[in-house]
């Protein structure tokens, strides 16, 4: 059920319609227009050698062989010698023009893959909704795997077929404009006919896709739940379930491609009674004299008009064999263009104002934040916060605390309202200059496959071991970090796999740590590490952070208890705010949280 | 362009490819001989047309130059047969490919059950091995590439049938004009070949770009807040280019491949034609062959040239295949590292009882093992806490419990039997455990906790009241029918640690293990669940593992675990008196304030 449909978060759906989604692409990608001309020219002339072969044809039965009695041997030689020499030439021709398309497509869709995944990462969804990250990925990869397979294959079928189809008509138009009539009369109603049976096929691979996206989220839950899944013994119910989906899928693969199958195969006859209708009207034609001037024999241009019916029915024949696949590269990609066509929500401003230097004070005036759909997480925050300063967040799961902290660091912009940092308000920063003076250290303390030296580095490029083994004494860390079979260039494997959920959160805060910003924010930065780790951490973090500011998102109050000043959040607003011992003093909502957190810290008597 | 000599390693490819195509054959044959036969209909169609071209041109086209004049009965005839013989053509493209498909999506919902069955039955340690995305792509992307080249494969045979008619058909009209087809063949067999030679070392090397750059991709957008936070896109987006021009070049180079060989392969046939007319003509001039007999095998060679492409589909997604093939059959040849027990002793009545002997767990090869040599035993119906820094192997523990893991020295025993012992049935009956991280299903509230066994309506809300979830649950827009979204995205962390709750204390186990499992849940609200835990007098014996001093406290005997040792044991007030490292851990807010 739950395809990935990232249209919900914000990301355009793209161009509608195979053609608006041809014309943006080509718009997107001037890699792609850039002698495009010259190439589609190319493969016009790719196909004129195997058109010249029914006018050979045409010439050796009706100049050498047929109505004479002995056949004329050098007109024949002639004709095959010529249009030998124009296969050889347009062999030249596919040979340019197909390395050409290869080179401007593939130069063109790396490109666009690159931007496209540029494009992704100034998005919020992708720390927004991590459930949409598999179809993220997707776009900058099988969609465009999908288009350049496509382009590569049956693209250049289509093109080389449709100039063949073209100069078939041509030639077909020359040798009699009263057969080209009859065979355009019964292809003709054709094309309406597939552009029909497209959409209807093309619905039918649609439910395929959800379909599939059902049963890959069926698969998934025995990997991902593979712990729950053995802990309750449900193992026989989860095979069922994924079972049922696989039949499922393979019920809607077949319809289509039962679909699929009648469409090819009409071509097929279409091309049949194009043939015979051309023998009969031909013959008929032939005899009252339409076909060749009184005297001159028409055997030979009946023959040619027969191959050249198949030269030109031929192409649609295949074409309906490379729609299929065209469909999935076309709406891979308009998935595509929907990405490079989505603007970011937080831009980076062309000239950006930079942050005074020294320590960074904090402002929101006025600030609300709601997400297009629902009502305001966060609301009237009208607050200062001087440089220096050690601020803890506290609040319950969903009071707005985390919201605060990306309105902060500027992942998202208030929907009303200015935060302005030293002054400066927010959008006007540079980037560069943003995330140089202030940075995030996330509850999930994400690492990079590598080494842990290597990724504390990431935090200040060029930091050389010694700094980094320095940021883990600094912190109180070395001797944890000395328990590790390699101590800093311990390999942490995929995702920091290798490591608990608390020792990657030591390591992503050495990271945030060498990357030394003006401003800190933590976001529950320690939440899995245990508490005398923590406290450890509190303290050294104090010490060395000292002269800077620090914004702490709370999980455990232990923070609050030490900071400067405490801000609580209930319900997307500002509720309270004071040092700990007023706000316990005040008997309020912090008062609450506090008196719960204590009972769950403190001895029972 | 040069075509290099096939090395062992391609020479296997294609040996192991031509090895997976048989064994697809094998698991669906009637699909496979129903394609067959459509593509043999097709095959002689095909040729048949061919030859009904040229008999129009000797019996219906040249009289009628020749006399001036031509029966109609004739001219219906011959459309007829025209007509007739597509008719034929089309039926056999509809059965062929019809059949075709069948055999194809047969073939993916055969593996995918098949690689399903495997995800759900293999241990938690295999799994703990792999990546998600690896194991996600043996049932996706391999399964569908393994079976690439089924598609064309009938095609494939008819083809070959193609090829012996044409041959007769050839050799029937004139031994001279048998020739020319008879150099064709080869000539488009040979060019076939090396073109697949040639072609088959960038497509490898593209492969692995593909691979590559998804991985980066998949790396970077995980990592997507650590990026953005750190200010580093431009550098991800660089190590992106990087990998991503790496792929464009060696596109470019296949693509250079086919722009030389696909102009060959097109002229070919048509190079064959020419051949056909001068030798004909001379033929014709030796009255060895009529008009009709160039145009019939003029005609063939127009109506062949499609068809022999496919030949080299085949070869061309073989590499693909193979490796597609080797991920699928890496999960459907694994087997858990030890044999699965089988005993199902009765289950006694009352809270279970836990012993472990000697008990040492590593994680594969990585020297220091998670935990050394761990004896105790649990006296049935206690609550027993489980204390440790980070990394002390705590979680370790929990999972070897309840056989998640086995220990790789000494015991884990339930009852006094060996967990290794007992069938995966007999443990889940008895015990259940709920993790930091808990599981839900793309389901209901009510299935999420029930898992599809029969529980009444009652016992899913009074157990969804002990774990302090009916309150918001009923607060859903349809209860306990509320479909939560995949992997429970709709919820808290904290609602559906409290659900996972539900669905552990639903079951009335006799050993309840509760990894860090409300570590989500706000304080004022876990101490609620654990009070209520404790007056609920569960017929259990339970074992937490947690930070917080009030959970601890709960219990009625703490196990300190330090480094993968057992440290000590004893009430929580007798371990504060006497270990110093336990008094620090649990009263480090304490000491901090």
């Amino acid at each position: 059920m739950s395809a990935p449909d990232a249209t919900d978060l914000g990301i355009r759906r793209g161009p509608a319609g195979a053609w608006a989604t041809l014309v943006r692409g080509l718009q997107l990608s001037p890699e792609l227009r850039e002698g495009l001309g010259l190439t589609l020219a190319l493969a016009v002339v790719a196909t004129a050698g195997k058109v010249a072969v029914p006018v050979a044809v045409q010439q050796t039965i009706d100049g050498g062989v047929v109505g004479v009695d002995d056949p004329r041997l050098g007109v024949v030689t002639v004709a095959v010698a010529l249009t030998a020499l124009a296969l050889v030439a347009t062999s030249f021709a596919g040979y340019a023009m197909t390395y050409r398309l290869a080179r401007a497509s593939e130069t063109a869709l790396s490109a666009v893959r690159v931007r496209a995944f540029r494009r992704i990462h100034d998005l919020s969804i992708l720390h927004q909704a991590a459930e949409h990250r598999g179809a993220l990925v997707a776009r900058v990869t099988s969609d465009i795997d999908q288009i350049s397979r496509f382009i590569q294959w049956g693209g250049v079928i289509l093109i080389v077929r449709g100039g063949q189809a073209l100069l078939a008509l041509a030639a077909m138009a020359l040798y009699s404009w009263q057969l080209t009539l009859v065979v355009l009369l019964i292809v003709g109603p054709m094309v309406p006919l597939i552009a029909w049976f497209q959409g209807v096929l093309s619905r039918a691979f649609d439910t395929v896709r959800e379909r599939h996206a059902a049963m890959m989220t069926a698969v998934s839950e025995s990997v991902v739940g593979a712990a729950t899944v053995r802990a309750y013994g449900i193992e026989d119910r989860t095979e069922a379930r994924i079972a049922e989906r696989i039949e499922e899928e393979f019920r809607a693969q077949f319809r289509a491609g039962r679909l699929a199958s009648t469409m090819f195969s009409s071509a097929e006859v279409v091309a049949g009674v194009a043939t015979a209708a051309v023998v009969v009207v031909g013959v008929w034609l032939g005899l009252a004299g339409g076909l060749a001037p009184p005297g001159e024999p028409w055997v030979g241009r009946l023959t040619a008009f027969l191959f050249l019916v198949t030269l030109f029915v031929g192409p649609l024949r295949i074409a309906t064999e490379v729609l299929e696949q065209a469909q999935t590269a076309i709406s891979g990609w308009r998935r595509v263009l929907g990405v490079l066509d989505t603007e970011p929500e937080v831009a980076d401003p062309v000239v950006g104002t930079a942050i005074p230097e020294g320590p960074v004070g904090v402002r929101f005036d006025g600030v609300r934040f709601r997400y297009p759909t629902g009502g305001d997480v966060l609301a009237d925050v009208d607050l200062e916060i001087g440089a220096q300063r050690r601020v803890a967040v506290v609040g319950e799961t969903g009071s707005g605390k985390t919201t605060f902290a990306k309105l902060l660091t500027r992942l998202m912009d208030p929907t009303e309202g200015t935060v302005r940092l030293s002054g400066v308000p927010l959008p006007e920063v540079a980037f560069a200059d943003l995330r140089r003076r202030v940075v995030m250290v996330p509850q999930d303390g994400f690492l990079f496959d590598g080494s842990i030296a290597e990724n504390v580095r990431y935090g200040r490029p060029g930091t050389s071991d010694e700094r980094v083994r320095l940021a883990f004494l600094e912190l109180g860390l070395a001797d944890w970090l000395d328990t590790l079979p390699e101590a800093e260039h311990t390999r942490v494997g995929e995702r920091g796999e290798s490591l608990s959920v608390g020792e990657r959160q030591l390591v992503a805060l050495a990271r945030a740590y060498v990357a030394d910003p003006d401003l800190l924010v933590l976001d529950e930065a320690t939440s899995a590490v245990d508490p005398a780790t923590e406290v450890r951490i509190q303290r050294a973090l104090d010490s060395v952070t000292r002269g800077r500011t620090a914004i702490a998102i709370a999980h455990r109050l232990s923070t609050a208890e030490a900071a400067d000043e405490v801000l609580v959040f209930d319900d997307g607003r500002i509720v309270e705010r004071g040092t700990h011992a007023d706000l316990v003093a005040r008997g309020g909502v912090y008062a609450a949280l506090h008196a719960s957190w204590m009972a769950g810290t403190q001895a029972h008597t | 362009m040069s075509t290099t000599a096939p090395t062992a390693f391609e020479r296997r490819i294609v040996r192991r490819g031509l090895g997976v195509l048989a064994m697809a054959v094998r698991t669906m044959p009637v699909p496979f001989a129903i394609a067959v036969a459509g593509s043999t209909l097709y095959a002689t169609a095909t040729v048949g047309s061919a030859v009904a071209l040229g008999w129009v041109t000797d019996t219906v086209i040249e009289p009628a130059y020749r006399d001036g004049d031509i029966a109609t009965a004739t001219l219906g005839l011959a459309a007829a047969v025209i007509v007739g013989i597509a008719v034929a053509n089309a039926l056999g493209i509809v059965v062929r490919r019809t059949a075709a498909y069948w055999m194809q999506y047969g073939l993916h919902a055969h593996f995918r059950r098949r690689v399903a069955e495997r995800l759900t039955r293999l241990p938690l340690s295999w799994h703990r091995r792999r990546s998600t995305g690896e194991l996600l792509s043996a049932a996706n992307a391999d399964v569908e590439a393994t079976f690439w080249p089924v598609a064309p494969l009938p095609l494939t045979v008819g083809v070959l049938v193609m090829l012996v008619l044409a041959g007769g058909v050839l050799i029937a009209t004139d031994l001279w004009l048998a020739l020319v087809g008879l150099l064709l063949i080869p000539a488009l067999i040979a060019v076939n070949l090396s073109y697949n030679a040639a072609v088959r070392r960038p497509a490898t090397r593209a492969q692995q770009g593909r691979a590559e750059v998804a991985e980066v991709a998949h790396e970077s957008f995980d990592g997507a807040l650590v990026v953005k936070t750190l200010g580093r896109e431009d550098e991800e987006t660089a190590r992106f280019e990087a990998s991503s021009q790496r792929l464009r070049d060696d596109l470019i180079a296949v693509g250079r491949v086919r722009a030389v060989f696909e102009p060959v392969m097109e002229a070919l046939p048509s190079l064959a034609i020419l051949a056909i007319l001068l030798v004909g003509a001379g033929r014709v001039a030796a009255g060895a062959v009529s008009t009709g007999d160039i145009v019939r095998i003029g005609y063939l060679f127009v109506l062949l040239e499609f068809p022999l492409r496919a030949l080299g589909f085949i070869l061309m997604e073989l590499p693909r295949s193979v490796v597609g093939w080797e991920r699928v059959e890496r999960v459907l040849r694994a087997r858990p590292d030890a044999p699965q027990g089988l005993a199902e002793p009765p289950s006694p009545e009352g809270p279970a009882a836990v012993d472990l002997a000697e008990v040492s767990f590593g994680y594969d090869d990585e020297g220091a093992s998670a935990l050394e040599a761990i004896t105790a035993s649990v006296t049935p119906g206690r609550t027993i806490a489980v204390v440790g820094a980070t990394g002390s192997g705590k979680s370790t523990l929990a999972s070897l419990l309840v056989g998640l893991a086995a220990p790789s020295d000494g015991q884990v025993a339930l009852d006094g039997h060996d967990l290794r012992g007992l069938a995966p049935t007999a443990i889940t009956a008895q015990a259940a455990i709920v993790f930091q991280h808990s599981f839900l299903f793309d389901a209901s509230v009510r299935e999420n906790i029930t898992l599809g066994a029969s529980f009444s309506e009652e016992q899913v809300r009074a157990a969804a009241a002990l774990a302090r979830a009916d309150d918001f649950v009923a607060a859903l827009p349809e209860g306990y029918d509320t479909v939560v979204g995949e992997r429970g995205a709709t919820l808290s962390g904290g609602q559906r640690q409290r659900v996972a709750l539900a669905r552990a204390l639903v079951r009335r186990p006799r050993l309840l293990v509760l990894d860090d499992a409300t570590s989500s849940v706000d304080p004022s609200v876990e101490r609620e669940i654990l009070e209520g835990l404790r007056e609920a007098a569960l017929p259990s014996t339970v074992v937490i593992v947690a930070y917080r001093r009030a959970t601890i406290e709960l219990a009625d005997e703490v196990v300190v675990l330090d480094e993968g040792r057992l440290a000590d044991r004893g009430t929580h007030a007798e371990l504060l008196a006497r270990l110093p490292a336990y008094a620090e851990l649990v009263t480090a807010y304490e000491r901090a304030r």
